[in-house]
C-alpha cells in the first residue's frame, strides 16, 4: 500500500472523528442533525475509499446505503419530525460544552491507547481505522449520555452505528452480510424509535425524557 | 446417547409433564389421585429401571442433550453413586406420593402443592443425573426453587413467610457458593463437563477453597451447623409429605453433591481435608439433637433431628476421607459404606416419622406436643409405626439406625491406625461427640414419642382423633417394614453398596452375604460382627415368652388398694410431664452454653394470689452469630441499591458507559 492511499484512508477516518466532536457541541437540534448528515456523508466517502483501495466492490453498495439511507433519508425524515414536534428552537444538552469536549478528547486518547496497545502485529490501516472506530462509538455514547431530548439520543446513537460499519469496513475481507444488517439495525432502530417519539408526543406531549420521569414521581 | 440414561431422562420429563398437567386440573376433585398418582407411578418405574442397572451391574452410562452451554451440552451420567442416590430418591418420592394420595386430600390449597411436587421430584433426579457444572446447577437451583414454593403453600401464615424467605436467601447463598466451586474446579480452560474436571487435578490451594465452598453450599442445603437455622423454619413449613421429602430425601442430594465433588471431582483429598469435615459433623450432630430436645413442636422437633442425622453422615464422610488421604483403603470403605447406609436408612425413618406427625396433624390439627397426648388409643397403627420410627431413629437393635451407626463408630474404633497425630486425637474425640448425640438421640424421641402417644389427652382436639386415611397408613407400613429389614438384613444392603465404593475409595468392605447367619463382620470375626435377625429373633422370643408367662401365670385376682398417685398430686392432665418438663435436664446440663439458656423465676410479692412464673430465655446462638450480621448485610445493601430502580433513562446509558469505559480503562492500563 502506497502512502498516498493510507494517508487519503486516514484522513476520511479522522474527520469522521472530528466531526463526532462538532456533534458534541451543537445545542440546537437541527444542526445536530446537519452534523449528522455530514458525518454519514464522510462514512460514505471513507467506506467508497476502502472499497476502492481494497478492491472490494461490494463495500461500494454500503457507501450508497450510508449516503441515501443516513445522509438523506434519515436526517430529513428527523428534520420533518422536528418541525412537527415544534422543538426546534430547544437548547437541550443536559451537560456543559466544556466538560464534553474534554470528556471527548479523554475517550479518544483512551481508545488510540488502547487500540495500539492490543493490536501491535494487525495491518497499520486496519489498526488506526479500529482507533478511530472506537473512538467514534465512545463519542457516539457520549453524544447519547450529554442530551436529555430523545431525538438527539436517536442521532447519537446512529452515529455509534456510524462507528461500527466503519470498523466493519476497515478489516479486510468481511462479507456484505455484515454491513446490509447493520445499516437495517439502524433502519429499524430509526422507525421503531420514530414510533416511541410519537407515543411520548401523544401521551405527555413532550419528547423531554424527563416528562417520563416526572410521570413516575421522581426527580433528577 | 446410552438407552438407560434416556430411559431414566424420561422419568423427569413425565415429572414435569405431570407438573403442567396438575396446574391445568388442580382445582378438579380427582387431581389429588391423578398427580400423586403419576409420581407414584413415575417414581416406581424409576425405582425398578435403576434397581435393574444395578443388578445387572451394567457400569457406568451416559447421555449428552443439546441443551444448556452450546460447547459442553446438558450431560448426564449413571455411575453407581447416581444409581444409589436415585434409588434414595424415587424410593422415597414413590412412598410419598402413595402417602399424598390419602394426605393431599386434606390440604386446603390443593392448588398451590400439586404443580410443584412432581417438579421437586423431577429436580431431584436431575440433579442426581447431571454430569455437567451447568445441568448440575440448574437442576440444583430448580429442585431449591420448587420447594421453596411447596414452603410457601399456605402463605398466608406469617411465620411460613419468614421460612420462605430464610430460606430462598440461603439457597441463593448455597447455589452461589457451588456455583464458586466448580469455578475452581472448572479451572481457566472452563471446563464444565465433570468428564474434564475429574482429570484436571487442582493445586492444594484451590482444593481447599473447593472443600470449603462445598461445605457451605452443599452443607447449607443438607443443614450443617452453622448453616442450619433456615431448616427447622422451613421443612415443618411445607406439607407433611413435602416435609418428608425435604428432610428425607433432599438433604440427601446436597449429600450426593458433597459426594460428587469431593470424593469424585477433587481427586486424592489432603489428609486435613478430613479434619474439618469430622469437626463440622460432630459439632452438627450434638447441637442438632440439643436442638431437638428442646423443641415441643413435633414437626419441628423432626426437622431438628435431621440435622443430627446429617452430622452423623458428615462426620463418616471426614473419616472416610481421611482413611482415604492415608491410604488405608479398607478403614475408608468402611466409613464410606456406613454414610451411604445411614443415608438410606435416615430416608426410611425420616419420612416414616413426619409421614406419622402429618396424620397426627391431620387427625387433631396440632403440631404441638403440649397440646396432644394419650393418642396410642384414638391412632393405634398410627402410633405403632410411629414407634418403629422413634425406635429406628434412636439407633436401637433390631432395627436400621443401629446396624448403620454401629458401622460408623467401627469405622471410628479404626483410628488409632492412622499416623497424624491430629486425627488421631481429633477422631474419637469426634466420636465422643456422637456417641453423646446418639444417646440425646434416644431421650429426644422417648420424649417425642411418650409425649405425643402416651399419657393422658391435654386437649380436647385429642379426644376427636381417628386414624387416618388407608393410604397414609400403607406408606407408613411399608417404611416400618423397611427399616426392620434393613435392621435384620444390613449384609445385604452393605453388599449392594460395594460398587460404589469400589468406584469412589477403590476398596469394598467384606462380602457380607458369604457370612454364616446373616451375621455382618466389618473389619474381621475377631474383632467385631453383628447379627440383626439374632438380636431380632431374641428380642421377638423373649418379648412373646415374657407376655406369655405375664399372661398365663400371672394373678387375675381382682385387687383393690389406695390408688397410687405416681407423681399425680393433682389429677389434671396439665401436671404430666410435658415436652418441656421432660427436656429440663438437659436444658440445665447443656442449654448454658448451648442455647445460653437463662432461667429466672417471678415470684409474686408475699400476699398477692398470682402465681409464681418460671421463664425459661434461649438463643440460637448460631442465629445470632451468622445470620443476623449476614441478613443485615444484605438488607442495607440492597436497600442501597434500591435506588437503582429509579433512575432515569439518560442515569441508565450514563452508567453503562462509564462501566464500558472503566472496563477499557482497565484493559488500556493493565501491565
Amino acid at each position: 500500500m502506497n502512502g498516498l492511499t493510507f494517508d487519503i484512508a486516514h484522513l476520511l477516518a479522522g474527520s469522521l472523528v472530528l466531526i463526532s466532536f462538532m456533534m458534541l457541541y451543537q445545542d440546537r437540534l437541527f444542526a445536530l442533525i446537519n452534523v449528522f448528515a455530514l458525518h454519514a456523508v464522510m462514512l460514505a466517502l471513507s467506506v467508497a475509499w476502502q472499497a476502492y483501495i481494497q478492491d472490494a466492490h461490494h463495500l461500494y453498495i454500503t457507501a450508497a446505503i450510508a449516503l441515501v439511507f443516513k445522509a438523506i433519508v434519515i436526517p430529513v425524515g428527523l428534520h420533518r419530525i422536528i418541525q412537527r414536534l415544534g422543538i426546534h428552537r430547544d437548547i437541550e444538552t443536559a451537560v456543559g460544552i466544556g466538560p464534553t469536549m474534554l470528556a471527548g478528547i479523554g475517550l479518544v486518547t483512551l481508545s488510540v491507547v488502547l487500540m495500539l496497545r492490543v493490536t501491535p502485529e494487525a495491518d497499520p490501516l486496519a489498526r488506526e481505522d479500529l482507533a478511530f472506530a472506537l473512538s467514534i462509538i465512545l463519542l457516539g455514547l457520549l453524544v447519547m449520555v450529554t442530551r436529555r431530548n430523545a431525538v438527539s439520543q436517536v442521532v447519537g446513537f446512529m452515529s455509534l452505528e456510524n462507528g461500527l460499519v466503519l470498523a466493519a469496513t476497515g478489516a479486510k475481507g468481511m462479507p456484505l452480510v455484515v454491513e446490509i444488517s447493520v445499516a437495517f439495525s439502524i433502519l429499524i432502530a430509526f422507525i421503531v424509535i420514530g414510533v416511541f417519539l410519537f407515543r411520548i408526543r401523544e401521551r405527555f406531549d413532550s419528547v423531554d425524557i424527563g416528562a417520563l420521569d416526572d410521570y413516575r414521581g421522581e426527580r433528577r | 446417547m446410552n438407552s438407560t440414561v434416556a430411559l431414566l431422562l424420561c422419568g423427569p420429563a413425565a415429572l414435569l409433564a405431570t407438573a403442567v398437567l396438575a396446574a391445568a386440573v388442580s382445582r378438579h376433585s380427582f387431581a389429588t389421585r391423578l398427580v400423586y398418582g403419576a409420581a407414584f407411578v413415575i417414581s416406581a418405574v424409576l425405582v425398578v429401571i435403576v434397581a435393574g442397572h444395578l443388578a445387572g451391574n451394567s457400569g457406568e452410562a451416559s447421555a449428552t442433550l443439546p441443551l444448556g452451554l452450546p460447547w459442553t451440552g446438558a450431560r448426564f451420567r449413571l455411575d453407581g453413586l447416581s444409581a444409589f442416590f436415585l434409588l434414595v430418591v424415587n424410593l422415597g418420592g414413590a412412598i410419598a406420593s402413595l402417602y399424598g394420595l390419602g394426605y393431599g386430600r386434606h390440604e386446603s390449597a390443593p392448588h398451590r402443592v400439586m404443580p410443584f411436587y412432581p417438579a421437586f421430584l423431577a429436580g431431584m433426579n436431575l440433579v442426581v443425573l447431571a454430569n455437567d457444572a451447568f445441568s448440575f446447577l440448574l437442576s440444583w437451583e430448580f429442585m431449591s426453587l420448587a420447594s421453596w414454593a411447596l414452603v410457601m403453600a399456605h402463605h398466608r401464615d406469617e411465620a411460613n413467610r419468614r421460612a420462605g424467605y430464610i430460606y430462598l436467601v440461603m439457597a441463593s447463598f448455597g447455589t452461589m457458593a457451588l456455583l464458586l466451586a466448580f469455578g475452581l474446579l472448572a479451572g481457566p480452560a472452563g471446563t464444565y463437563a465433570f468428564d474434564a474436571m475429574r482429570t484436571a487435578h487442582p493445586g492444594p490451594l484451590a482444593a481447599g477453597a473447593v472443600l470449603v465452598l462445598m461445605l457451605l453450599g452443599a452443607g447449607s442445603k443438607a443443614g450443617l451447623v452453622p448453616l442450619h437455622a433456615w431448616l427447622p423454619l422451613a421443612h415443618p413449613a411445607a406439607p407433611s409429605h413435602v416435609s418428608a421429602l425435604m428432610s428425607g430425601i433432599m438433604t440427601k442430594v446436597a449429600i450426593y453433591g458433597f459426594i460428587r465433588v469431593v470424593f469424585d471431582l477433587l481427586g486424592e483429598p489432603a489428609w486435613w481435608s478430613g479434619i474439618a469435615v469430622l469437626l463440622i459433623g460432630g459439632v452438627t450432630a450434638v447441637l442438632g439433637i440439643l436442638h431437638a430436645l428442646m423443641e415441643k413442636d413435633l414437626k419441628r422437633l423432626l426437622a431438628y433431628s435431621t440435622i443430627e442425622n446429617i452430622g452423623v453422615i458428615f462426620t463418616s464422610l471426614g473419616l472416610a476421607l481421611a482413611f482415604k488421604a492415608n491410604a488405608m483403603p479398607s478403614a475408608a470403605a468402611l466409613a464410606f459404606t456406613a454414610a451411604l447406609f445411614h443415608v438410606l436408612n435416615h430416608s426410611f425413618f425420616k419420612s416414616l416419622l413426619f409421614f406419622g406427625a402429618g396424620a397426627v396433624l391431620t387427625s387433631t390439627g396440632e403440631r404441638d406436643m403440649e397440646k396432644l397426648g394419650s393418642l396410642i388409643h384414638r391412632l393405634p397403627v398410627t402410633s405403632f409405626v410411629f414407634l418403629v420410627g422413634c425406635v429406628s431413629i434412636s439407633a436401637l437393635p433390631p432395627f436400621n439406625g443401629f446396624a448403620s451407626e454401629w458401622l460408623v463408630f467401627q469405622a471410628i474404633l479404626r483410628s488409632p491406625e492412622l499416623p497424624q497425630w491430629g486425627l488421631k486425637v481429633i477422631v474419637p474425640a469426634v466420636g465422643g461427640m456422637l456417641a453423646l448425640a446418639a444417646a440425646l438421640a434416644a431421650a429426644c424421641f422417648v420424649k417425642a414419642f411418650g409425649i405425643t402417644f402416651l399419657g393422658r389427652a391435654r386437649s380436647a382436639a385429642v379426644e376427636r382423633a381417628h386414624e387416618v386415611d388407608r393410604w397414609s397408613l400403607a406408606a407408613m407400613a411399608v417404611l416400618a417394614a423397611f427399616c426392620l429389614l434393613a435392621g435384620i438384613l444390613p449384609g445385604f444392603v452393605i453388599d449392594a453398596l460395594s460398587p460404589v465404593t469400589i468406584s469412589l475409595i477403590g476398596d469394598r468392605m467384606p462380602v457380607q452375604m458369604a457370612q454364616p447367619w446373616l451375621s455382618i463382620v466389618p473389619i474381621a470375626e475377631s474383632r467385631s460382627s453383628y447379627n440383626g435377625l439374632l438380636v431380632f429373633a431374641f428380642i421377638a422370643v423373649s418379648a412373646s415368652l415374657a407376655a406369655f408367662f405375664i399372661h398365663r401365670f400371672a394373678s387375675h385376682a381382682l385387687r383393690r388398694g389406695i390408688a397410687w398417685g405416681c407423681g399425680f398430686a393433682d389429677a389434671a392432665p396439665a401436671a404430666q410431664y410435658t415436652a418441656v418438663s421432660f427436656a429440663q435436664p438437659i436444658r440445665r446440663v447443656f442449654g448454658g452454653f448451648a442455647f445460653r439458656a437463662r432461667e429466672t423465676v417471678d415470684m409474686p410479692a408475699p400476699g398477692s394470689l398470682e402465681p409464681a412464673r418460671l421463664k425459661v430465655d434461649m438463643h440460637d446462638v448460631a442465629w445470632e452469630i451468622f445470620y443476623q450480621p449476614i441478613t443485615g448485610a444484605i438488607d442495607f445493601a440492597t436497600e442501597r441499591l434500591n435506588h437503582l430502580q429509579f433512575l432515569t433513562i439518560r442515569r441508565y446509558l450514563t452508567l453503562v458507559f462509564l462501566y464500558l469505559v472503566i472496563l477499557l480503562l482497565v484493559l488500556a492500563l493493565w501491565p
